[in-house]
C-alpha cells in the first residue's frame, strides 16, 4: 500500500474512552486503512469508542461502510459508538444513505463523554 | 443533444487513488456551471459512486483497467451537466444493478441509491461493443430537491 493511500488516524484515550481521529479524505483508496485500525480498536475491547471526524472533509461510501462495520463491531461488544463533528458533507451522506439517525453523532467530543 | 461531442473526455485506470483528482476536476467544473456549493459536492459524490462501483464490481478491484468518462455542459433545456462513464468489464443485465433497502443496515451496496438519489437522471446500460456497461447521469440547474427526480426521460447516446 502506498503512502497516500494511507488514512492518517490518530488513536488515544481519553478516561474511559477510546478517541480516533482520522486526518483526511476517506475514499475507496483509503477506506481499507481505515477499517484496519477500526477493527484494531474494537479488538482491544473498548467501552466507548469516539470517532472524531472535525478532519474529515469528505468521505464516500466506503467510508460510510467502514463506520458501519465499526457500529456492528461495538454492537457485538457491547461497546458505545459515538461519531463526533461531522462537516457538512460528510453529513450529507449520511443523511443520503438514512443513517444519519442510526448512529450517535455529536458536534464535539466533550459531548461524546456525557453519553 | 449527445450528438454533440463531450465538452471534457478522460480515460484513466482503475486505481482508487486517482478518485480524489477526478473529484477535484468535477468540483471545479460544476461551479464553473453554477451549481451551489453543496450541489457540487454532491455531483462529484455521485461520480465517486459510479468510478467505485466500476473498480469493485466490475474490474473487481484489478488497478490497471480503463474507465472512460465524458462530459457535456448542458446549457439549456435544461441547463446542467451530463456525465457518461464507461467500462470494459463484464456485461450484466443493467436491471440488476439495483440500490439496497435501507432499512437493511449493514456495510456496502450504498453506492446505486447515493447516485439515483443525488442525481435528476441516472441510467445504466450495456455499451454496443461487446464489453463493458455505462452509466450515463444528468444533474440540472434549479432541481435542488434530492429524491424528487426526473427519471423517466433517457437520453438517446450512440
Amino acid at each position: 500500500m502506498t503512502s497516500d493511500q494511507e488514512l492518517p488516524v490518530a488513536v488515544e484515550q481519553q478516561d474511559e474512552m477510546t478517541v480516533v481521529t482520522p486526518d483526511g479524505e476517506i475514499d475507496l483508496s483509503r477506506a481499507p486503512s481505515f477499517r484496519s485500525v477500526i477493527a484494531e480498536v474494537f479488538n482491544n475491547k473498548p467501552s466507548k469508542v469516539a470517532i472524531d471526524l472535525h478532519n474529515v472533509p469528505y468521505m464516500d461510501s466506503s467510508g460510510v461502510a467502514t463506520l458501519v462495520e465499526g457500529m456492528q463491531l461495538a454492537n457485538r461488544s457491547e461497546a458505545t459508538l459515538v461519531l463526533v463533528g461531522l462537516q457538512e458533507r460528510v453529513k450529507s451522506i449520511f443523511e443520503i444513505a438514512r443513517l444519519d439517525t442510526v448512529f450517535k453523532i455529536v458536534d464535539e467530543l466533550s459531548e461524546a463523554k456525557e453519553l | 443533444m449527445t450528438d454533440l461531442p463531450p465538452d471534457l473526455v478522460m480515460q484513466l485506470q482503475s486505481k482508487p487513488r486517482l478518485l480524489s483528482s477526478v473529484r477535484s476536476m468535477i468540483l471545479s467544473l460544476t461551479q464553473r456551471i453554477g451549481f451551489d456549493e453543496t450541489e457540487c459536492g454532491h455531483i462529484a459524490l455521485a461520480i465517486d459512486e459510479a468510478l467505485a462501483n466500476i473498480i469493485r464490481h466490475g474490474y473487481e478491484e484489478r488497478d490497471d483497467e480503463p474507465i472512460h468518462i465524458a462530459v457535456w455542459m448542458l446549457k439549456e433545456n435544461p441547463a446542467g451537466i451530463r456525465i457518461m462513464i464507461e467500462d470494459e468489464a463484464e456485461q450484466i443485465d443493467p436491471d440488476s444493478i439495483q440500490g439496497r433497502d435501507l432499512d437493511d443496515v449493514r456495510p456496502g451496496g450504498l453506492g446505486v441509491h447515493i447516485m439515483r438519489e443525488i442525481m435528476d437522471f441516472c441510467t445504466f446500460e450495456r455499451r454496443k461493443q461487446e464489453k463493458g456497461m455505462r452509466v450515463i447521469m444528468e444533474k440540472h440547474l434549479g432541481e435542488k430537491s434530492l429524491g424528487d427526480s426526473e427519471r423517466s426521460r433517457s437520453p438517446q447516446t450512440k
